[in-house]
């Protein structure tokens, strides 16, 4: 019984991978815009020597913002795959075999997380070359971390795919969502000094916590302590999981 | 196998389905037979548990569609107006990713997927992305994804859409070898006239949600007052003469011939020639289009193929 919904789950996660292996368009594309940044910006901002942390360069500051950059992006684009699922019919023929709701969910959001950890991966190897000074239990920490940001942010993209009919309607969630996921995280900026007003927002986004978390792990350093991000990472991960699910199980199937 | 009663699905003042009652027995190819919007896919669809039914209850091999879904699954097979396969994998990842999710035990995966390509003839596409399969293939592929499991019941909302003349007698011959060789009990919506004819044991004419009409072919056909034999004769008594046989049911004058209706002319004709002294002679049958403007009042054969409207309507509720 377990074993056939281990089987149906990784079958739905298997096609994810395999249509991600062979659109490689999708991880050049998605690995390039980091990269622009983190050059880009963290070398460009960086050279104004912006007082973030006293010892610890710009660009090194950004890393963890820019690998949580490309989980938010990649996960919650991810989202947009279902609306192609449904436009090419694919989601109906799921929704037609004995496969729960719940299931197929979570088939999808796995694949989703392969997606961004893989990304994520690409940049962490990066991040050696420039000088992050990782140890195995940081990457431990870091991985943990992409795990639990990726979970919760493809779900929340594909929970919101979930109710849209077109792919124009999902570019509103990139700028409704996506960028203020990113720019309110401070991924950019530290979240010490800044106005009320601003701190508020920051302190509900989700993503906030994760880069602080990953900021920790690479750096030594954070707003929060890690636990406490750990912990409403975790939190936001699973509502945002079980969002998800509802929002799988009132989908209409045709 | 399949109990339909006072089905219906209404959206808003739009009734869709409007309380259908069918029984559909086994190994048998059912044909629902109407215009774009009739309500033939909405049916498939409520069967199939995508759709749920605004009342009135259905099983499908024993099993209620709206409390029992997943056990109604498991025992149905569909094949989607439009291909559902995703095109970026092969023909085979296709059928092993549904292979999975039906439960299809490990141990005869492969073998299974084997037979059912070689069924519907792709065997030696297999491993090639679907997005450069044709459309006729692309259903063959949609057809063998629906055998994977051994369903009890297969439903083929307008299998032959789109295809060529060619296709579309393939697609037949494989529909016939479902009933033949893997005793599937077949439920097909069709708006071709042709192909309902072709391929149906029975026929239900469905219009405006209704069934108005529900019999073989050949009984539909019969409804019409059989066939129509016409002859050109001298013959003052030949009037006299035809009206005597009991199969004949009318006779009539036009045009200087003798228009006969009658129940069978292939049977008849001989017959009357040996008594009626004719110069020409010539019979026709009614085909189903007859019957279906008889009926309805419309000319399927003149509308829009693709999408009509109830199937829009009910894809973006």
């Amino acid at each position: 019984m377990i074993e056939a919904h281990l089987t149906k789950l990784y079958a739905l996660w298997l096609r994810e991978f395999k249509v991600f292996l062979r659109e490689k368009s999708r991880l050049v594309a998605s690995t390039f815009t980091p990269i622009l940044w983190l050059f880009v910006i963290g070398s460009g901002l960086g050279a104004a020597n912006p007082s973030t942390i006293p010892g610890v360069d710009y660009q090194l500051f950004i890393f963890p913002g820019i690998v949580a950059m490309s989980i938010i992006f990649s996960s919650v684009f991810f989202g947009s795959y279902i609306i192609w699922d449904r436009k090419f019919d694919f989601l109906k023929s799921v929704m037609v075999a004995p496969v729960s709701r719940a299931s197929v969910f979570v088939g999808k959001t796995l694949g989703g997380m392969t997606t961004s950890l893989i990304q994520a991966s690409i940049l962490l190897a990066i991040g050696a070359v420039i000088g992050v000074p990782f140890t195995p239990l940081s990457i431990i920490q870091a991985v943990t971390v992409i795990l639990l940001m990726s979970f919760g942010l493809t779900s929340l993209g594909l929970a919101l795919g979930s109710y849209m009919y077109s792919l124009e309607g999902f570019q509103m969630i990139v700028s409704f969502v996506v960028f203020p996921l990113f720019f309110l995280s401070g991924a950019l900026f530290p979240l010490d000094n800044l106005p009320d007003w601003l701190w508020v927002l920051t302190a509900v986004d989700p993503a906030t916590y994760g880069v602080d978390a990953l900021r920790h792990a690479m750096l030594g350093t954070g707003s929060n302590s890690f636990e406490i991000d750990m912990a409403i990472l975790t939190a936001y991960t699973a509502a945002l999981g079980l969002f998800g699910i509802f929002s799988f199980k009132r989908m209409k199937a045709v | 196998m399949i109990k339909i009663r006072e089905l219906v699905k209404a959206y808003g003042k739009l009734t869709a389905v409007n309380r259908l009652t069918l029984d559909i027995g086994e190994n048998e190819i059912f044909g629902l037979l109407g215009a774009n919007g009739a309500g033939k896919t909405t049916t498939i669809h409520m069967l199939a548990t995508l759709l749920k039914p605004t009342s009135g209850s259905a099983t499908v091999n024993g099993y209620d569609i709206v409390t029992q879904p997943a056990k109604v699954r498991s025992s149905i097979g569909i094949v989607f107006q439009a291909p559902s396969s995703d095109d970026i994998l092969t023909g085979y990842e296709n059928l092993h990713l549904h292979s999975m999710l039906y439960s299809v035990p490990r141990q005869i995966r492969r073998k299974r997927i084997e037979e059912v390509l070689e069924l519907v003839g792709l065997a030696d596409r297999k491993n090639d992305q679907v997005k450069t399969y044709s459309g006729g293939m692309r259903r063959r592929l949609e057809i063998a994804r629906g055998l994977l499991h051994k369903p009890k019941v297969m439903f083929l909302d307008e299998p032959t859409l789109g295809l060529d003349p060619a296709s579309r007698e393939v697609m037949w011959k494989y529909v016939r070898t479902l009933v033949e060789e893997e005793k599937i009990t077949v439920i097909l919506t069709t708006h071709y006239m042709e192909e309902a004819d072709m391929l149906c044991d029975r026929i239900a004419i469905i219009d405006k949600g209704k069934i108005v009409a529900l019999d073989t072919p050949a009984g539909l056909k019969a409804g019409l007052g059989g066939d129509v034999i016409r002859l050109k004769t001298k013959d003052p008594q030949a009037a006299k003469l035809a009206e005597r046989f009991d199969f004949v049911n009318r006779v009539e004058h036009s045009n200087g011939f003798l228009v006969l209706s009658v129940r069978d002319a292939r049977k008849a004709l001989p017959i009357l020639l040996q008594q009626v002294e004719a110069e020409s002679a010539e019979f026709s049958s009614p085909t189903l289009n007859d019957v279906f403007i008889q009926i309805t009042g419309r000319n399927i054969d003149k509308e829009q193929a693709e999408g009509g409207f109830m199937e829009r309507f009910a894809k973006y509720d």
